[in-house]
């Protein structure tokens, strides 16, 4: 379920950052998440075992997937929760839309789910002409400016509160120009208070679901899955089949992972542990594969199932944070977005994995050590292997591939390459050059080492 | 102790004051060094590319250059990760396995192999440390701001050995220079934006030069400078390693 994009991550990037100032901005906003991150991770002795342990179970689980899907189905039917299996993102989304015409309800709220917006549950929703209200704050303002997230933790990140006081004014009807925080929010929270009051069906999304109880958990720092969950008569759950984990103890190596790596909070506000239904109410968990199996069965990229979804490989990223979130044009953008889309498709996100330097520090923040810069790599290998690299750049490596493997062609063009940006600089130094753009040339020296070295050093 | 020297191809070709030192800097240590003739280059533009494929004939060239050595040094983190990590030829896997384990960085070779403790170096200056992602986090040359663990530096350590020499480093001390292989051409703008905000904040600290391992990080930040028309100028660390100013 993926549109391709009529944009290459390297041209959103370039007008992101042709506001330099706003760019900063967003840079040194998620670097400060960043060094949060870092202050908590430093507070904690034994964070790098926590990391292997976290990274432990999640292999024991995708090894083991088939069994402790399994074991959870049964143990969720038990508790009364109705199990669904979704293998795509229509699937999913046609699950929960029969559940909505099952109970003819018409009054639903959602927070934070990225597989929903991996489904693009929304957009199907509403053209079945059922509203849904996302009840996230973040979540809550793209929606109202009908923009996807950018940012799976801190889904607004790309607006400044003068954007969020401009979009208000328009759908809340605060106050022209009254940007204070605080105001908005309590704007907000009155907006979205008399959404929950209302309700009929709540969705959320999924933590971690537990094998062998059978329930699953929901972090959430404003307590809106909460809200939604206890207020309505019907609550849908959905989760990637990935989010499974064998034990409850799990648990306490996850939780203080999680929101350490997300925002260097010791833990979120909000953990809850949903088991099972209380009285009266109904209780569905949408599980989704979407080509989750199929990376599963790609050796090479099969740890990528392992992610948590804290962002820190996001908010540590360089290229992110300078290229803000749309310019992934995916749902789950960053990092670990470049590489779980080129599963889902390949030729629409051929672009993402190389939106980076392979500068590392995505899988050194990692929380259950994900190799991200690695994968990226060998997603690069395997683009290319499908022959979608453009073709002028094939050609190019081509040629260059040819002259590195021969040293005297090599001495040659080395000569040659040398004498055309000394003699000629207005063939390398142009607008078609995009090193020159901004940067100058380096100069071109007499003699090659190589030379100097037969010259000085040879006897 | 045979030493093969390996010198990457833009090294070679555009500045080969840092090959020169660094020979001069071995010599001086007392190793017996030699430059094989017919080196290129290690491949990695090719392979960070997406066509490893291609890089064959590099990978074979650059076995038959420094087979038989005991050790290989190169004046640059980055084609030494690459070497490490993907190395391969088929008609010679040993030599290329060996190569494998064989292949250092300059400063990892000075500090891990000939455990360098003085320098007769001296480099009166105000100089900021750029630490490049391959040698830091590939070749673990120092500790990383993102894990929990000791702080070390090799580079840094032998920096401290030159005499009259100020060493600072930027705020965020790691930070990628967005260099990044044919990332600074085929995403332009984030890797210039990467390059200035590296490059503003060892403005902040007053520098006169940036160093570090790797030449083409260096070389991306030293042609943003110079657009610039700023004072300060970049040099690899080879370079005051050897110096005597
Ligand atoms: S890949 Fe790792 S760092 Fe990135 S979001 Fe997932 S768990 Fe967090």
């Amino acid at each position: 379920m993926s549109s391709q994009a009529n944009f290459t991550h390297a041209e959103a990037a370039e007008q992101f950052i042709a506001d330099e100032p706003r760019t900063d901005w967003h840079d040194d906003t998620l670097w400060f998440v960043r060094e949060k991150r870092d202050k908590a991770a430093h507070s904690l002795p034994e964070w790098e075992q926590l990391r292997q342990w976290a990274s432990d179970i999640k292999y024991h689980g995708l090894s083991n997937m088939h069994q402790l899907l399994v074991d959870f189905e049964k143990n969720a039917i038990a508790n009364g929760i109705q199990v669904h299996w979704a293998v795509d993102g229509k699937e999913h989304n046609e699950i929960i839309y029969k559940i909505i015409q099952d109970n003819q309800v018409q009054r639903i709220v959602k927070s934070k789910s990225m597989l929903t917006e991996e489904c693009h549950l929304n957009e199907f929703l509403t053209e079945k002409g059922v509203e849904i209200v996302d009840t996230d704050l973040g979540e809550r303002i793209v929606q109202f400016r009908k923009e996807t997230p950018s940012h799976i933790v801190l889904p607004a990140i790309h607006l400044k509160k003068q954007d969020v006081s401009e979009t208000f004014h328009e759908h809340l009807g605060t106050e022209k120009g009254n940007n204070d925080p605080q105001y908005l929010t309590e704007a907000a929270r009155g907006h979205l208070r008399d959404k929950f009051i209302a309700s009929e069906l709540a969705i959320t999304g999924v933590n971690f679901a537990v094998a062998e109880t059978g329930g699953f958990v929901v972090c959430t720092n404003e307590g809106n899955a909460d809200m939604g969950a206890h207020a309505a008569k019907i609550h849908i759950a959905c989760m990637g089949f990935e989010k499974i984990i064998p034990k409850a103890e799990h648990l306490g190596v996850f939780l203080r992972l999680l929101a350490r790596s997300a925002t260097g909070q010791p833990i979120t506000t909000y953990s809850s542990h949903f088991s099972k239904p209380r009285a009266g109410q109904q209780m569905h968990i949408v599980i989704v594969d979407n080509g989750r199996s199929r990376q599963l069965g790609r050796e090479s990229f099969r740890n990528s199932l392992k992610c948590i979804r804290c962002a820190a490989c996001f908010n540590t990223c360089p290229v992110y944070r300078r290229s803000g979130g749309h310019s992934y044009h995916t749902a789950v953008a960053g990092p670990i977005g470049s590489i779980l889309n080129p599963n889902l498709d390949m030729q629409a996100n051929k672009d993402l994995p190389f939106a980076s330097t392979l500068c590392g520090s995505c899988s050194n923040v990692c929380p259950v050590k994900i190799n991200i810069h690695e994968q990226l790599y060998l997603w690069r290998q395997e683009i290319t292997k499908e022959g979608m690299a453009a073709k002028g750049k094939t050609f190019a490596m081509w040629g260059m591939s040819e002259v590195l493997a021969h040293p005297a062609i090599y001495r040659m063009a080395g000569k040659m390459g040398r004498w055309v940006v000394k003699h000629l600089p207005f063939l390398t130094n142009n607008g078609m050059n995009p090193w020159f753009k901004q940067r100058e040339m380096p100069e071109a020296p007499k003699e090659s080492f190589r030379d100097w070295y037969l010259n000085n050093k040879q006897k | 102790m045979k030493i093969g020297l390996f010198i990457p191809c833009y090294i070679d070709q555009f500045y080969p004051a840092v090959g020169v030192a660094s020979l001069e800097l071995l010599e001086k240590l007392g190793c017996d060094v030699s430059f094989p003739l017919n080196q290129t280059c290690c491949g990695q533009p090719m392979a960070n590319s997406g066509f490893e494929a291609m890089s064959k004939g590099c990978d074979k060239n650059f076995v038959n250059n420094f087979k038989g050595f005991d050790y290989i040094v190169a004046p640059s983190g980055s084609c030494v990760l690459h070497i490490k990590e993907h190395l391969h030829d088929e008609d010679n896997p040993k030599a290329a396995d060996e190569i494998r384990s064989r292949v250092y960085e300059l400063t990892e070779f000075l500090v891990d192999i000939l455990k360098v403790t003085s320098l007769q170096a001296s480099f009166p200056f105000k100089v900021g440390l750029h630490t490049s992602c391959h040698g830091q986090r590939g070749l673990h040359l120092a500790s990383m701001s993102e894990l929990v663990a000791p702080a070390f530096s090799k580079p840094e350590t032998l920096l401290n050995m030159v005499k009259g020499i100020e060493v600072t480093r930027p705020k965020r001390v790691d930070e990628c220079c967005g260099f990044g292989g044919t990332f600074c051409v085929f995403e332009e703008a984030v890797s210039v934006k990467m390059g200035k905000d590296r490059i503003g904040e060892h403005q902040d600290n007053d520098v006169e030069y940036i160093t570090g391992v790797d030449t083409s990080c260096l070389m991306h930040l030293e042609g943003i400078l110079k657009r610039q028309g700023s004072k300060i100028k970049t040099i690899h660390i080879a370079e005051i390693l050897n110096s005597q100013l």
